[in-house]
């Protein structure tokens, strides 16, 4: 914990993100009203007719849709990493305890997955199951989970041979409570990290994919504003220029905390660097 | 390497290809399955004609009501000969349409990957070199910021100034419309059109590789073999470049073809940005026309293309790394 509080990085991470989150959850009070709804005159400049950040081509207020994108961003940016832990962390488990013809059997499979363009079949299964949340989620899940498969074998495949395994073997211990409560909580670190720059490449992909119109009809989302702002950058610059920092000042800040993070955990590697 | 051997590396480096590439086809497959209406209901649908007996007469034309086994095998066949299928959106074939778009995607992301290559190398090489500088601390930030960047923000804001406020740079289209331009100044034309998407695409890369050359050539640097040469007295200018910058290179490629999907994913976020008539672009055009049978295509051209990009690149790190063993 110290260590990861003398990375001024992370800290700096950490506060955005704080500052993230609390504008998502205080989104309804701050703009009491739908981000749908038009507020005022179409194409205001940031700061004109009391909008903060100017509004859009039906007079709604950009700011507003920031704040209520912000919910989406983080909701479908956890959600998804969750998810493809759930299948990384399985299916890596797998590979490294069991071994042999199961260990091949998952590795190509994970390969396959590596080798497919991932933004492409992302769009490709939104796009086939009909946009909503659900399917966004899954989708990214689906994409995402590879590297963790990675991890997650590799650590097991150096853990398995430990004493403390072979004592639980001898002990009777079942095999679930051999992987689940010997092994995993040794293996946890580089999950964690690796969980931490999960959930800002699924910001980056939801952005990415309500840029080409797959978001949640009904929810609005960073990416939707800019792809709304893209038909008139000539009149409104500032329509696709804000909603855009907030989705870089959010990955940079979840990369940071991320690398903290890493620092804190190998603090070997940390020293070396 | 000998001729035999990397004969050998090819040959199996070919048949994982050729493996690879029919498991995409068969999950491609299942997808076409999984996605809303069938080729028959759409055309009933188009042709207005929605009974029963129409649709029935029509799944059995297209081979729809025999097993699921059997359907596979005559779309692997039908794709391994060609037949991606029919856009009935367009009434044409997928394969004719994607053909015809797909030399735009090439120019594109070949410009784009070989612009970040060179100045992320030489990026990557000075920022080792200084270490500690302000050179080398402003590459890490600008590394740092194009991780944390969308692409298609960072495309419409190389618009916004490019086009919009400096008017430098076209930003819509691949040439100039209504001119017919000929020789140098044909080329001058399309050069311009391509200079925002390529650099759009390749500034990330740029970033990356130039991150990923200098931790590898400071790695480099303090193995034995560099420190032999130096005692040796060989010129510094030589050791850097024959035998750090070299060695460093292997990781830049094996990164470069880990990559690869996502360079050409990224085409299709480019493309739709500035309209630039490639495959991703088409792929936006299904995408808005519900056109699966077309977006399929589309993904199954890319990951080929991801594969043959893979295989490129294996070549590239056997010619660099002579030592390579084919595994």
């Amino acid at each position: 914990m110290s260590a990861f509080l003398r990375n001024r990085g992370a800290v700096v991470g950490l506060v955005v993100l704080l500052l993230v989150a609390i504008l998502a959850a205080t989104a309804g009070i701050l703009f009491p009203f739908s981000p749908w709804d038009m507020q005022g005159a179409p194409f205001m400049r940031p700061g004109e007719m009391g909008f903060l950040l100017g509004s859009d081509s039906l007079g709604r207020d950009v700011a507003a849709g920031i704040a209520y994108g912000a919910r989406v961003s983080l909701l479908i940016g956890t959600v998804s990493t969750i998810v493809a832990l759930a299948i990384g962390v399985t299916l890596g488990a797998l590979a490294g305890y069991a071994g042999g013809v199961v260990d091949d059997a998952v590795m190509r499979f994970t390969e396959l997955f590596q080798t497919v363009p991932s933004f492409v079949l992302a769009v490709v299964l939104v796009a086939i199951f009909t946009p909503n949340l659900t399917s966004i989620v899954i989708a990214i899940a689906i994409v995402s989970w590879p590297p963790v498969t990675r991890v997650v074998r590799a650590e097991f495949l150096s853990l398995r041979e430990r004493e403390f395994v072979q004592a639980a073997e001898v002990l009777g211990r079942s095999r679930a409570a051999i992987i689940f409560a010997e092994i995993l909580p040794n293996a946890l670190s580089p999950i964690i990290v690796l969980a931490s720059l999960m959930v800002a490449s699924a910001v980056l992909l939801e952005s990415a994919l309500s840029f080409l119109g797959l978001g949640d009809p009904n929810l609005i989302s960073w990416g939707f504003l800019i792809g709304a702002g893209r038909s008139v950058i000539r009149l409104a610059w500032w329509m696709s220029v804000f909603p855009g920092l907030a989705i870089f000042l959010t990955v940079l800040a979840l990369n940071l905390v991320g690398e903290g993070l890493s620092d804190a955990l190998n603090p070997r590697l940390a020293r070396r660097r | 390497m000998g001729g035999r051997k990397l004969a050998r590396f090819l040959a199996q480096r070919i048949v994982k290809m050729v493996l690879v590439v029919l498991a995409i086809i068969v999950v491609n497959f299942l997808l076409i399955h999984a996605a809303p209406g069938d080729p028959a209901s759409v055309i009933a649908g188009q042709s207005g004609a929605a009974d029963a007996k129409f649709i029935a007469q029509l799944r059995q034309q297209f081979g729809l009501d025999r097993p699921l086994y059997e359907q596979l095998w005559i779309y692997v066949s039908g794709v391994v000969t060609g037949d991606l299928g029919i856009s009935h959106r367009q009434q044409r074939t997928v394969a004719s349409l994607i053909l015809e778009r797909l030399p735009a995607t090439l120019l594109l992301t070949g410009a784009a990957f070989a612009f970040a290559i060179a100045s992320g190398v030489t990026l990557g090489a000075m920022a080792a070199r200084r270490v500690g500088t302000l050179t080398d601390s402003l590459i890490t930030v600008l590394a740092l910021g194009f991780y944390a960047t969308p692409i298609f923000w960072v495309g419409l804001m190389l618009v916004l100034v490019f086009s919009v406020w400096l008017n430098w740079l076209p930003s819509f289209g691949m040439a100039t419309i209504g001119v017919e331009l000929h020789g140098m100044a044909a080329l001058v034309d399309g050069a311009r059109y391509l200079i925002l998407p390529a650099l759009t695409l390749g500034l990330f890369y740029t970033a990356v590789y130039a991150r990923l050359t200098r931790a590898s050539m400071l790695e480099v640097a303090m193995l034995d073999f560099v420190k032999t040469a130096r005692a040796k007295g060989a010129p510094e200018g030589r050791i850097l470049r024959r035998h750090i910058l070299r060695n460093a290179l292997l990781s830049v490629v094996t990164f470069a073809g880990i990559q690869a999907g996502q360079l050409i994913g990224g085409s299709i976020l480019v493309e739709t940005v500035f309209a630039w008539p490639g495959i991703g672009r088409l792929a936006f055009d299904a995408l808005l026309a519900r056109d699966y049978q077309l977006l399929l295509g589309v993904f199954l051209c890319t990951s080929v293309l991801v594969v043959l990009f893979n295989l490129v690149t294996d070549l590239l790190y056997a010619w660099i790394d002579p030592r390579v063993e084919a595994t």
